[in-house]
């Protein structure tokens, strides 16, 4: 999909279109915030960036439906009585499950942890694509340059709490509950395994990254998916708070 | 400047399979959308014959298909809602013309994201294999109905066509959902993000905001009806118990924990709520028929008002109408479920909401009255079935206020009032939409005109069709005739009404062959119609500022620069009747 | 000029449409008025009311109906293309559309409001003090209606009873004295003039309970225990119907109910009592 050639037949003699259009003054009325140079795809990043950033608020939204879905049931379900068929009365069998709790406690640490590195992982590829006019010189390769590796830490770190998950649902089993056997625990594990699927795409994106490093694919293109990961990153992490405040509160 | 793009431009690509299979190109994958909405149609379409010929003459054995049991008929039932509403509506209007046409009519080169377009489709057409692969698996489709109540959609052995077929079913409206978003993550970035220097949101064709607002809702809803998909992937393949109750007994199967808690894990079905479900659904479900019909509801509005010569009536009152209707839309689910045991209370405050969101809907009519007022109208095809989706629409929506008053609904629900009310205002009024949209866009998407007086005549099947098959149903309804019924020889008082439902059996199968018209009209234009000029219509919006077809980028390397309102028409002072959004700017521009 | 010169276009389209439009107007509303197809008898005491709720909505949404559908075909003649024709420049107007807006929004919300009487009366409050109790319990693909005996209460079942050979479609548990003088019966009865005292359930999927005749439809949902009441003014037999897609027999899950006097139903009731021991 990458390529170098122009988009447009007809982008070589609009070149400064993009530039131009951006400086122009707004007209009166005129597309609002639409000053792009919808000839050639602008090849400004800063307006490529707030594209797929807003692509990303898009993307969120459906996620968070999923969960107020998740929750919703969730909670009219703890409090719904149930017919118990054999008395004919209504009877309430919710069983508040008992949560690994010092488990839970040291992955939410992990992932927040994972959300500060990917942070500083974010802005320091800022920074870098500041300094990246100099490096746009052919033959100046960026790799060579040392940074602290705080992509790779977030993704270790990712994969840690990953691991953490799947060793609080261990102990789930082993102190009885399923994902079937009672209401309670069914939505334990679907609540944090939706979380855990999630995450694992965040980790698929960071992994993504690190290829666009590897194969010194121009700094823009892992800017963008590296700021656009983090922020996905953040969101999990937020996401996980809320998931566990929801276990921990309403039970 | 020769850095690559990743995220949205890309060069015309060389090759078959990248221009016309993976193709990233915005245009290429509305017509794939549109070509998949097609297949999707008269497979539907195929399926409702058969059950129309079921419904009359329940022994009658069909060449090639053999006998047809009650079940079915309730196959046929659950597959051709399943697709029409799925593969059909939300498929063509929306991913098909909004995908060619959006980009183009706010001046965008493409999407914002082609890479995720272009997923987007293959992801909705596997979704179709997978809906169609029901058919063929051990047991056949599912007969749960498109709404696919649960426990009947939650328990394997509730019925045949609820083993394997219905986990497929499931999967691919699973499926389905996540194509959707990913389409309706592009469509809302696009809009706002990618419009031409000018194009200010008050400026866009309503087509535009009908599709921005349509991807909106597709947004809030599909998510909410992946999480009732997964939940009841869950309760049929987990044992979890989010739907089905405690203590079923299934044809004498019992379903019911083998010993309490910590049992057989595979049966311990232990106290689920089978209104969860329902509620979940329909939280999707409505706003649903709203993705369906607004983007047939834009298309009207545009070809109304360049039909008739004359500016939209009420151009903001038709946003305002659409974009409360998209909010209201969240708020009424609860409709369809006055008869299921929810609380009379709430039934009651979703009633009153109901009654609230026809307001809008009767706003866009009055507007749409108002357009033809006083205009100059020119009868081509597209406009025909512009002033049909009116008249369908009015039909079908007047039949709203007797469903969405709980103590009617008592007498009408899941009668055939229903059918009758939601094939007029959301399938046949969307069809005509479509098709409206098809007769205006074709020569622009495939550069020939398509046959005129094949047109005319597919519309008049269609029409007077599409009254004769659904104007009866409100008839037996109101008799008390149920829906998703396969046979009337059961109940006696169905017997008198036999007479009717062969009417409507005749009725289809003439309005069926009346499509082939349009199909062929379709195919022989594509390749034989007459070479169509780049506004053979006359029409302001920008897609008709560009060469037909339009070129790879849509512009040509020119980039379009609006100075008007999309619906300037017989401006007065004006050289030509028509001024379109890129001419110089007029008085009252929007 | 442009009049004669679209290819393809017959001058008279715009006539054509009227005459169409126009015509499924009348046909469709004909058949309404004529009540060739109508809502069955009522035999309950809110059908009249139901009825009258619903014979109000039909005018108005008829009315709406026809002026909609005539004028739409009455524009698209007159206003159709021709030499000479022109076309007003006009954008809309405020005001209109804000009389509109205002008036619709009374007419639909307080439509809705001349009905909810007749909902809370249906479903907000419960049956009467000495209501006949019937509980009906639908299973695919059968409807049973159980009445509990001179002690009024129902016995306790149990899914694990239930069993066809030994007669006991619904799982009644013998071992509870209350289940003793419960009478199960295929057939609904109900004595007339005498509210109806429903419990609704269902022991596999969803069924809904249609009996036409006295406008009433309620889903028997498994899980959950609905309360409903009507009151059967007229003595016969009617045919209830199921409404819920609940499987592959559901177009013949049907059943009948029969209204009788109130000796009747006693005499019954005495005759089911009579077997059972
Ligand atoms: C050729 C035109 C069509 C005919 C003859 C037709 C006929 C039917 C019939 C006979 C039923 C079953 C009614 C019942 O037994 O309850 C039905 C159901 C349905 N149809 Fe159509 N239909 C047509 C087009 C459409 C279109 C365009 C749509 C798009 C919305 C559509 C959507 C549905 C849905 C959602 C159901 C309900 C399925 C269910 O109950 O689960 N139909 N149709
Ligand atoms: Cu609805
Ligand atoms: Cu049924």
């Amino acid at each position: 999909m990458a390529t170098f050639t122009p988009t447009v037949p007809g982008q070589k003699a609009t070149a400064g279109q993009g530039g131009g259009g951006g400086s122009a003054p707004p007209r009166r009325g005129g597309g609002g915030d639409s000053n792009r140079g919808s000839g050639g795809g602008s090849s400004n990043y800063g307006e490529r960036l707030r594209r797929a950033r807003l692509g990303l608020a898009c993307g969120l939204t459906p996620i968070l439906m999923l969960f107020v879905s998740f929750t919703s049931a969730y909670v009219v379900r703890k409090g719904l009585p149930t017919l118990d068929a054999t008395t004919n009365q209504y009877v309430h069998d919710w069983l508040p499950v008992n949560l690994p709790w010092t488990l839970l406690i040291v992955n939410s640490l992990v992932l927040i942890l994972s959300s500060l590195t990917m942070e500083l992982a974010r802005r320091d590829i800022t920074r870098q694509a500041a300094l990246a006019p100099a490096a746009r010189i052919p033959g100046v390769s960026l790799g060579r340059e040392r940074h602290f590796p705080w992509l790779s830490i977030t993704t270790v770190l990712g994969v840690a709490f990953l691991v953490g998950q799947w060793m609080a649902w261990r102990a789930l089993a082993d102190r009885g509950f399923y994902v079937a056997n009672t209401p309670s625990s069914s939505f334990v594990y679907l609540l944090t395994g939706m979380h855990a699927i999630h995450l694992a795409g965040g980790v698929i994106a960071l992994l993504a990254a690190g290829a666009i490093a590897l194969l010194h694919r121009p700094l823009d293109n892992r800017r963008i998916v590296v700021d656009v990961t983090a922020w996905y990153w953040h969101f999990m992490a937020l996401l996980w708070i809320y998931v566990f405040a929801l276990l921990a509160l309403v039970r | 400047m020769s850095t690559p793009e990743i995220i949205h431009a890309h060069a015309a690509p060389q090759g078959f399979i990248r221009k016309y299979v993976f193709s990233l190109d915005h245009k290429v994958i509305g017509i794939q959308y549109y070509f998949l909405a097609l297949v999707a149609v008269f497979v539907g379409m195929f399926l409702s014959l058969l059950m129309r010929i079921h419904l009359v003459w329940p022994t009658a054995s069909i060449p090639l298909f053999g006998d047809i049991k009650p079940e079915t008929y309730l196959t046929l039932l659950t597959m051709h809602g399943t697709i029409m509403v799925f593969f059909v509506l939300t498929t063509a209007p929306q991913g098909g013309f909004g995908n060619y046409f959006l980009p183009i009519q706010i001046g965008a080169p493409d999407m914002a994201f082609p890479v995720l377009n272009m997923l987007s489709f293959w992801t909705t057409a596997v979704a179709f294999v997978v809906m169609l692969a029901a058919f063929f698996v051990e047991g056949g489709a599912p007969l749960h109905g498109w709404t696919g109540y649960a426990p009947l959609s939650a328990i394997p052995s509730s019925g045949p066509g609820e083993q394997l077929g219905a986990d497929l079913w499931i999967l691919s409206i699973a499926i389905f959902c996540l194509g959707s978003l990913m389409g309706a993550l592009n469509f809302i970035t696009t809009v706002l993000d990618m419009r031409a220097k000018g194009m200010t949101m008050m400026r866009m064709p309503l087509t535009c905001w009908s599709w921005f607002i349509t991807a909106i809702l597709a947004l809030l809803a599909f998510g909410v009806l992946l999480a009732g998909g997964i939940l009841l992937l869950m309760d049929r393949n987990l044992g979890t118990s989010f739907f089905v109750p405690a203590g079923l007994s299934l044809t004498g199967k019992m379903i019911f924990p083998a010993g309490g808690f910590g049992g057989d894990a595979h049966f311990s079905h232990a106290g689920g709520s089978p209104l969860l479900w329902q509620h979940l659904f329909w939280f999707f479900g409505h706003p649903e028929v709203y993705i369906a019909i607004l983007p047939g509801m834009g298309v009207a509005s545009q070809l109304l008002s360049t039909f008739s010569r004359k500016p939209i009536y009420g151009y903001k009152a038709m946003v305002y109408a659409m974009l409360s209707i998209g909010f209201l839309g969240f708020m009424v689910w609860g409709h369809h479920m006055f008869m299921s045991g929810m609380s009379p209370y709430t039934a009651f405050a979703f009633s009153i909401m109901t009654m609230a969101i026809g307001v809008p809907s009767a706003i866009k009519t009055f507007n749409w009255l108002g357009t033809i007022y006083k205009g100059r109208i020119r009868f081509q095809s597209p406009m025909l079935f512009a002033i049909g989706f009116v008249s369908l629409f009015v039909s079908g929506g007047l039949s709203g206020p007797f469903l969405a008053q709980p103590v009617l609904d008592i007498q009408l629900h899941d009668t055939y009032f229903v059918p009758a009310h939601f094939h007029l205002i959301m399938g046949v009024a969307a069809i005509f939409g479509i098709f409206a949209g098809t007769y205006y866009w074709f020569p622009k998407m495939f550069g020939r005109m398509m046959n005129e007086t094949l047109a005319q005549w597919h519309f008049w099947f269609s029409l007077i069709g599409a009254y004769a098959i659904f104007m009866p149903m409100h008839y037996l309804g109101m008799a008390g005739h149920p829906r998703r019924y396969s046979q009337l020889t059961e109940l006696q008082y169905l017997a008198p009404l036999l007479p009717l439902q062969k009417f409507i059996t005749y009725a289809a199968v003439a309005t069926i062959a009346g499509q082939f018209l349009f199909l062929f009209n379709f195919f022989w234009s594509m390749f034989k119609g007459p070479k169509a000029s780049d506004n053979p219509w006359e029409s302001t919006t920008l897609e008709w500022t560009t060469s037909t077809p339009p070129p790879h980028d849509n512009f040509g390397g020119k980039v379009p620069v609006v100075n008007n309102g999309p619906y300037e028409y017989s401006v007065p002072g004006a050289a030509r009747d028509f001024v379109m959004q890129t001419d110089p700017p007029v008085g009252s521009g929007h | 000029m442009w009049a004669k010169s679209i290819k393809g276009i017959p001058d008279d389209m715009g006539l054509a449409l009227l005459a169409i439009i126009w015509l499924i107007t009348l046909a469709s509303t004909y058949f309404f008025v004529a009540k060739t197809w109508w809502l069955p008898v009522g035999a309950s005491a809110a059908a009249p009311w139901i009825d009258h709720q619903f014979a109000v909505t039909f005018l108005l949404m008829g009315f709406i109906f026809v002026a909609a559908q005539v004028t739409l075909g009455l524009f698209s003649y007159q206003y159709r293309d021709r030499p000479g024709q022109t076309s007003d420049y006009s954008h809309g107007n405020n005001k209109l559309e804000l009389m509109w807006t205002v008036l619709t929004a009374i007419l639909f919300v307080g439509l809705n409001l001349m009905g909810s009487h007749l909902w809370a009366s249906e479903r907000f409050a419960p049956a009467h003090e000495g209501a006949t109790k019937v509980e009906v319990t639908g299973a695919q693909f059968a409807w049973y209606f159980r009445y509990p005996g001179p002690d009024g209460t129902y016995g306790k079942v149990n899914p694990k009873d239930i069993s066809a050979e030994e007669q006991n479609p619904l799982g009644l548990d013998a071992s509870d004295p209350a289940a003793k003088d419960d009478v199960v019966s295929g057939v609904m009865y109900l004595p007339v003039n005498r509210e109806a005292d429903i419990t609704l359930r269902a022991q596999d999927v969803i069924h809904s309970l249609f009996i036409p005749s006295m406008r009433f439809k309620q889903d028997a949902v498994p899980g959950l225990l609905i309360k409903m009441h009507f009151t059967p003014v007229m003595t016969g037999d009617y045919e209830i119907a199921c409404a819920e897609l609940c499987g592959l027999g559901h177009y013949k899950m049907h059943g009948i109910l029969k209204v009788v006097s109130p000796e009747d139903f006693d005499k019954w009731i005495a005759s089911k009592e009579a077997e059972k021991q």
